[in-house]
């Protein structure tokens, strides 16, 4: 079997994200501001995605956490860009605290900051969590988000509480989403082919055999717990810019958004960063397709009505299927590099000799 | 034939296991071992299933804690430490039932081991609080950002854990089979890539639970030529675990006899072969006789 | 805090526990026989409850028989979820089953929106007179009440004789210690495994229609916080115990109510109680009250 040397590979992989930049710029031209939005929001969930796999996936534990780190992203960064009046309009039940009512800061840094505040939020939920292992830690970090989604939920004077963040600056194009997928991609894919991503692949197979090669199974769980959780955040910072009104119900910012995370890593192929990426472009892309599903319809001259729900019970349903009949998803644990496709094309020539 | 080390030999205790002890629950699975491995020296650790040997490997490697007794590696009391940092101090085990990361490629089974070689900074502070002379101060690098940001810093060390990969993987006869995941590889292979992996976390010190296990004659024999062959190579002391009486008495010089958690004989295996207590230890139990 | 104030917190705690404690049960005999966590669980519960609701509002029947019916309902339910998503991955990964476990929590949810309708429905298909509320001095307990307690005693005695004092209850707790031995010893594992679907699926069905009564609404996603703390509880009293199951749920529900009683302001962290308690528990005592299970072995 050939293999593709590294100099083509990355001369392929600069054109490929060349070409998908003026086809997103194609796009965002051409179709106006509905399917910039979605491609815009493909490339949120992707950051989403992607590290939620690099944990669930790559690493091998199970965390149902994905959505608390989001949440703290989110309110991070819109807390830090939206304007001081609008600060002091929105927060009417209680004031908002020192510092926050006095700061309104440039898009970039809000994100960067949302990514750490998320990152040492995962700090302080892994080091406990960690201790345990397999559903235990999912159960685990499950009730850290539930925590952090009910203390946003109280926490009026910084929050502005069940009320949520309105106005948020609509700051998060199909740059900022794209331009930050293409970051967690080379960040994340750098270190699952890394010597750091072997311990961890490693670890998600057999801990005691890792362990037993010198492998300090905990610190390397918490390092790949805490780059999640930093590109949980910045997914968070970018989701909230472009929602533009958030809040901290179960539905938005709660256990449905680490479903629907869970739901595109699945589709994907967990521990898969191009299978991520593949899973939240078609969940993105069928969550608006399937909208006309719920929608009422005229179908030769018969008046059907829309049924709401009906998307998410697509989606509920190809996710069992999946499990039940193809549990890698589309990518297992590979990843779509020029080397799979090749391998993929000359086995296909090969079947037909 | 297998030379013994004489007397004459300068002797070094690379392992010194005292007064050993590990009770589970009510259940004392491992009572007052004494033993030690001298360097270069290839030991035996035989007795019935159920006897306690690989919970010795364990408490060796940090995986248990004992309850008590000490163990010292290379006049390093080791006691109670990490499993991670056994390794990085230079003792390297393989399992019973092989535990490789079967979806894994062989190279990168191997290269997973070489991880250590980043990891060892706690390992060398005990050695440099043990003996300041040999062991320089070690300096902590972040090599984790390295690896990410892939400084040149960390393209070298990648490119030397690859090719000592290759050169073990070539020692062990598994070279073409490099990029082929683990699970793929027959049984014997795959007890040699597990003895390569733990070979390239470099340590002085091997530990082979059960290598014959499952093996015929002839690769038995090959087995026995192959552990002679590294040990030569990579100037180890070896402890093994085995059950294969004529494979322990061809390869060891001395062994240990473990029943119910105790040592009931120790000597060269000569000695051993006609020790009453062994003998009855083993009665019943046809396979061994 | 006066001796009333106190006199109601713990009848209400006690109330909270017992409906954690029908749940639990249903989530700790199914861990201890398949190490999975049942998330479905707490949905089932819910359709459970809305086939009681239209067992009335649809079909006019009694409301004692559309509670008999929604509880059969149920049991059904489970029986099918544990033959159509779970039999086929027993043999795969643990945390592939975890993983379709949520996925049929969702389908079931997602399915209740469509056939249901997204909208929370009041529940008010039950008798006016358990709306009667007794006053003994200045402690003021509805009938609902000890309807509910009642209710919640009777199963909890019904499920303990059958653990305890039958030969299928010993098949099931033999079986949850090893399944490959008891299946030698002649005991019908899938029978056993779909007996304890159904069980625990009515039980928690029973939980949840007077879980209804008593907050008298229904919605699509009502059973999956009552589940969560149920499983919580299943694990404070040491999971795959029944015994511990039922102390978890009621030391989970005193604590909710009596912590509020005592710091009114702690009442919107209510719901976070739980995690916080489960979180504790897990760094000091992973095992829980009743110790079920050991650490893997080497």
């Amino acid at each position: 079997m050939k293999r593709i040397s590294f100099k083509l590979n990355f001369v392929l992989t600069t054109l490929f994200v060349i070409g998908t930049g003026f086809f997103l710029l194609w796009v965002s031209n051409s179709f106006g501001g509905y399917w910039d939005r979605i491609i815009t929001l493909m490339g949120i969930y992707g950051i989403m995605a992607v590290s939620y796999t690099l944990v669930n996936g790559v690493t091998g534990i199970f965390s149902l956490g994905h959505a608390g780190f989001i949440a703290i992203g989110a309110y991070t960064a819109a807390l830090l860009t939206l304007p001081i009046q609008q600060k002091a309009m929105s927060f009417f039940i209680e004031p908002l605290i020192w510092p926050l009512n006095s700061i309104q800061m440039g898009f970039l840094p809000a994100t960067i900051i949302g990514g750490l505040v998320a990152a040492f939020a995962a700090f302080l939920v892994g080091y406990p969590s960690l201790r345990v292992t397999g559903d235990y830690f999912a159960i685990a970090t499950f009730g850290f988000a539930e925590i952090i989604r009910i203390v946003i939920q109280n926490s009026y004077n910084i929050t502005n509480g069940s009320l949520g963040l309105k106005s948020i600056p609509p700051y998060t194009t199909i740059w900022w989403a794209w331009g930050w997928l293409l970051v967690t991609v080379i960040v994340i894919g750098s270190l699952k082919f890394s010597s750091y991503g072997r311990a961890l692949r490693a670890m998600s197979e057999d801990t005691v055999a890792a362990r037993a090669m010198g492998i300090d199974v905990f610190k390397h769980q918490l390092i790949s717990f805490v780059v999640s959780g930093f590109f949980a955040g910045i997914g968070g910072a970018l989701y909230a810019h472009w929602l533009t009104t958030i809040d901290p119900r179960p539905t938005s910012l709660g256990i449905m958004l680490t479903f629907f995370v869970l739901i595109m890593i699945v589709i994907g192929g967990l521990g898969s960063i191009s299978g991520a990426v593949l899973g939240a472009i078609f969940f993105a892309f069928f969550a608006q397709w399937l909208r006309i599903v719920e929608s009422p319809m005229n179908f030769f001259g018969i008046n059907i009505p829309g049924i709401p729900g009906m998307s998410m019970l697509i989606f509920a349903i190809i996710f069992i299927l999946i499990m039940l009949f193809r549990r890698k998803g589309i990518m297992g644990k590979d990843e779509l590099s020029w080397q799979y496709i090749y391998n993929y094309f000359s086995k296909k020539a090969g079947d037909q000799d | 034939m297998i030379k013994i080390k004489g007397k004459d030999a300068a002797k070094k205790e690379v392992l010194k296991l005292e007064n050993l002890t590990i009770r589970f629950g009510g259940l004392t699975a491992v009572d007052s071992f004494n033993g030690y491995l001298n360097k270069g020296e290839l030991i035996g650790l035989i007795g019935p299933n159920g006897a306690g040997k690989t919970t010795i490997f364990n408490m060796i490697t940090g995986i248990y804690k004992p309850t008590f007794g000490t163990i010292t590696f290379n006049g390093i009391n080791i006691t109670g430490i990490k499993p991670q940092i056994t390794t990085h101090l230079g003792i390297a085990r393989t399992f019973q039932n092989i535990r490789l990361f079967s979806e894994m490629s062989v190279l990168e089974n191997v290269m997973t081991a070489e991880h250590s070689w980043l990891q060892n900074y706690k390992a060398k502070k005990i050695l440099h609080a043990h003996n300041p002379s040999e062991f320089p101060k070690p300096h902590w690098k972040p090599w984790f950002w390295s690896a990410v940001l892939k400084t040149p810093d960390y393209l070298k060390v990648e490119r030397k854990m690859k090719s000592y990969a290759h050169d073990l993987l070539k020692e062990v006869g598994l070279d073409k089979y490099a990029h082929l995941k683990a699970s793929a590889l027959p049984y014997g292979p795959q007890r040699k890539l597990e003895i390569a992996r733990a070979l390239a976390t470099k340590p002085s010190l091997l530990l082979l639970d059960e290598p014959a296990a499952g093996m015929n004659g002839q690769e038995t024999q090959e087995l026995l030529e192959f552990i002679e062959n590294i040990r030569e190579k990579f100037s180890l002391t070896i402890l093994l675990i085995e059950h294969d009486m004529k494979f322990v008495m061809k390869i060891c010089e001395r062994i240990y006899v473990l029943d119910y958690g105790k040592i009931i004989a120790h000597g060269v295996p000569k000695e051993i072969q006609s020790d009453k207590k062994v003998i009855e230890a083993y009665l019943g139990d046809e396979s061994y006789v | 805090m006066s001796s009333s104030n106190l006199i109601q917190d713990i009848i209400n705690g006690l109330l909270l526990g017992g409906l954690y404690a029908l749940i639990a049960i249903g989530y700790t005999m199914v861990y201890g026989i398949l190490r999975l966590i049942n998330f479905a669980h707490g949905d089932i519960l819910m359709w459970g409850v809305y086939f009681a609701l239209y067992a009335v509002v649809a079909l006019s029947m009694p409301w004692w028989i559309a509670f008999v019916i929604g509880i059969a309902l149920a049991g059904l339910l489970g029986f099918t979820v544990e033959k159509v998503a779970y039999k086929p991955l027993r043999s795969a990964p643990r945390i592939s089953s975890l993983i379709t476990a949520i996925g049929m929590s969702f389908f079931l949810e997602s399915l209740a929106v469509v056939v249901w309708g997204g909208i929370p429905k009041s529940f008010n298909i039950y008798p006016k007179f358990f709306n009667r509320t007794l006053i003994f001095g200045h402690v003021r307990i509805q009938m609902l009440t000890f309807f509910i307690l009642g209710v919640t005693f009777i199963l909890l005695l019904a499920v303990l004789w059958l653990l305890y004092r039958t030969n299928t209850g010993t098949a099931m707790r033999a079986i949850a210690t090893d399944i490959p031995t008891t299946s030698l010893m002649g005991a019908n594992v899938n029978n056993i495994i779909s007996l304890t679907f159904i069980i625990g699926s009515m039980l928690a069905a029973t939980s949840g229609i007077m879980w209804a009564m008593r907050y008298p609404q229904v919605q699509p996603y009502m059973g999956f916080v009552p589940g969560m703390k149920a499983f919580i509880a299943a694990v404070i009293g040491g999971i795959g115990s029944v015994p511990g199951a039922l102390v978890g749920g009621f030391l989970l529900g005193m604590t909710e109510i009596i912590v509020v009683g005592l710091f009114p302001n702690l009442a919107g962290y209510r719901d976070a109680f739980a995690y916080v308690i489960l979180i504790v528990l897990l760094m000091f005592r992973p095992t829980g009250i009743f110790r079920v299970y050991s650490e893997q072995k080497v």
